[in-house]
């Protein structure tokens, strides 16, 4: 019985460490790449398309409704990582249905990794859009007295964005578990369809966190 | 914690390398693919709204042609209607012109015919008369008509007075070609010397006569001299049997019937012979 992943140690060299969660992630890295590979070598542009093909322009486009939705007006811009995000964590959570599958999501170094991309991701796009001066000014709003509570405010958000979907994550994987010992077959698999359920709303939540952070950080000073 | 913090970033450029993996496997295709798909959508769109003006045009173009089409139709059957009109109305005009011709043809004949047939009428009826009266005068006294005619004429000659005896004594007497006594028969001796001496007798002159005989003369005897001409002449009698035979004739032709050359003398108790003085323009020499 292990909390995380982290702890699955396959490999070590000094302090390259090749543990579960690594490993998991690239599996899904290369089912995700694969995947999109084999559906996307043959598109089609008019007449009826594949089913695959359906399904994977309702997902893009459902996600850049969303970060229209949140007011990020060129959302070309940050498909390739809001929709990355949710994929990664939806796909992964939802893999746990699968027989000695352990989420990475599950991992605190993962959810911490994706929360760092997405500190990281902010300033970015938002020097991007209005400019260095222009962002860093947005920590002076509304007055230069709120500099260090904005600078707070980032930190902890960062760390909340962490720890939320670690927390649920984890917590489910170890409902289920400590389930498993005390209770028939029967309510385990009930937890483990909430546990699906939790996750794809942790991916849904942890993608619109990040873009309402980075739709706060572009947004022009109009606005 | 060292092996954390290389978990966490191992993570960290994992989900890095995911996104530019998706990006180039799944959002560009996608994306590229709906774009296309978007435009291609609005090419059709846009192809049959081009389609859809063109077919409007087009049947503007043909409701204008068939408008104009409608228009010449009418004009031309307007022309043809009234060509026909023109061309019945010049046939008429010209059946007309032809059936009054022919109308005209028909009556200069049937004038012709009349005339000859009326002329026939006289010379018959010429004929028929000296034949009768020949025949009567020597059945009831022995008297032959060409001596009768000549007794009259004599006795004529002789009643002769004033205006219609004077012009004719002039014209005897200046005239230096003899008088010429024309008769439809010959005159015998007798009769001769007895109109040669009334002549004389009666106007006073001494000419000398020439005896002609003209079958054609319908009167019976003809004095002329010096274009002034006296004569005996059944002529009364003959108009009058030429009126009544023209009035038979004409009631003929009004009951349908062809012109019949029947001869139907009627006299009239008016109708005599008469000597009377004829009057022709004077042409020199008779």
């Amino acid at each position: 019985m292990h909390l995380s992943p982290d702890e699955l140690v396959i490999w070590r060299y000094g302090f390259v460490v090749l543990n579960s969660t690594i490993v998991t992630t690239w599996a899904l890295m290369l089912v995700m790449t694969v995947g999109a590979m084999l559906v996307t070598r043959k598109l089609l542009t008019e007449g009826p398309i594949s089913r695959w093909q359906g399904f994977l322009e309702i997902v893009v486009t459902t996600i850049q409704e969303q970060i229209k939705e949140v007011g990020l007006h060129q959302p070309e811009k940050y498909l390739s990582f809001i929709g990355t995000l949710f994929l990664f964590i939806a796909v992964s959570n939802l893999c746990t249905i699968l027989p000695w599958y352990e989420a990475p999501t599950g991992s605190l170094s993962t959810t911490a990794a994706l929360a760092l991309c997405v500190f990281v991701a902010v300033p970015y796009f938002g020097i991007a859009e209005q400019g260095l001066g222009g962002y860093l000014r947005s920590y002076l709003k509304p007055t230069f007295i709120m500099l260090p509570f904005n600078i707070i405010s980032e930190l902890s958000r960062t760390l909340a964005l962490a720890i939320r979907l670690f927390g649920n994550m984890m917590s489910g994987t170890m409902i289920i578990a400590i389930l498993l010992t005390i209770t028939p077959l029967v309510f385990p698999i009930i937890m483990n369809l909430l546990g699906l359920l939790t996750g794809m709303v942790q991916a849904y939540i942890f993608s619109i966190l990040a873009t309402v952070y980075i739709a706060a950080a572009t947004r022009t000073r109009e606005d | 914690m060292l092996h954390g913090w290389f978990t966490i970033v191992a993570q960290a450029v994992n989900f890095l390398i995911l996104v530019w993996l998706l990006k180039r496997f799944l959002y560009k295709p996608i994306l590229h693919a709906i774009d296309e798909r978007e435009k291609g959508i609005a090419a059709r769109l846009a192809a049959a709204e081009a389609k859809a003006a063109e077919a409007q045009k087009e049947r503007d173009d043909f409701q204008h042609k068939n408008e104009a089409f409608d228009q010449e139709r009418a004009a031309l059957a307007k022309q043809a209607t009234d060509e026909a009109h023109a061309e019945r109305q010049r046939l008429l005009d010209a059946a007309r012109k032809d059936a009054d011709g022919l109308r005209a043809k028909r009556q200069d004949a049937l004038r012709n015919e009349q005339r000859n047939l009326s002329q026939e009428i006289i010379r018959r009826t010429q004929k028929e008369v000296f034949a009768i009266t020949r025949k009567t005068l020597a059945d009831l006294a022995t008297t032959s008509l060409e001596e009768r005619m000549a007794e009259v004429f004599v006795d004529r000659l002789r009643a002769l007075t004033g205006a219609a005896k004077e012009p004719l004594a002039a014209a005897l007497t200046i005239s230096v070609q003899p008088a010429r006594v024309r008769t439809a028969f010959d005159l015998p001796a007798a009769q001769r010397t007895a109109i040669e001496s009334a002549i004389k007798e009666t106007f006073a002159v001494d000419t000398s006569i020439q005896f002609e005989t003209t079958p054609e003369l319908v009167s019976g005897i003809e004095l002329s001299s010096n274009g002034l001409k006296v004569a005996w002449t059944i002529a009364d009698y003959l108009a009058t049997l030429e009126k009544s035979a023209g009035e038979l004739l004409h009631v003929d032709a009004k009951a349908d019937s062809p012109p019949d050359a029947k001869l139907a003398p009627v006299a009239t108790s008016e109708a005599k012979p008469a000597l009377e003085a004829v009057s022709s323009a004077p042409k020199g020499t008779a």
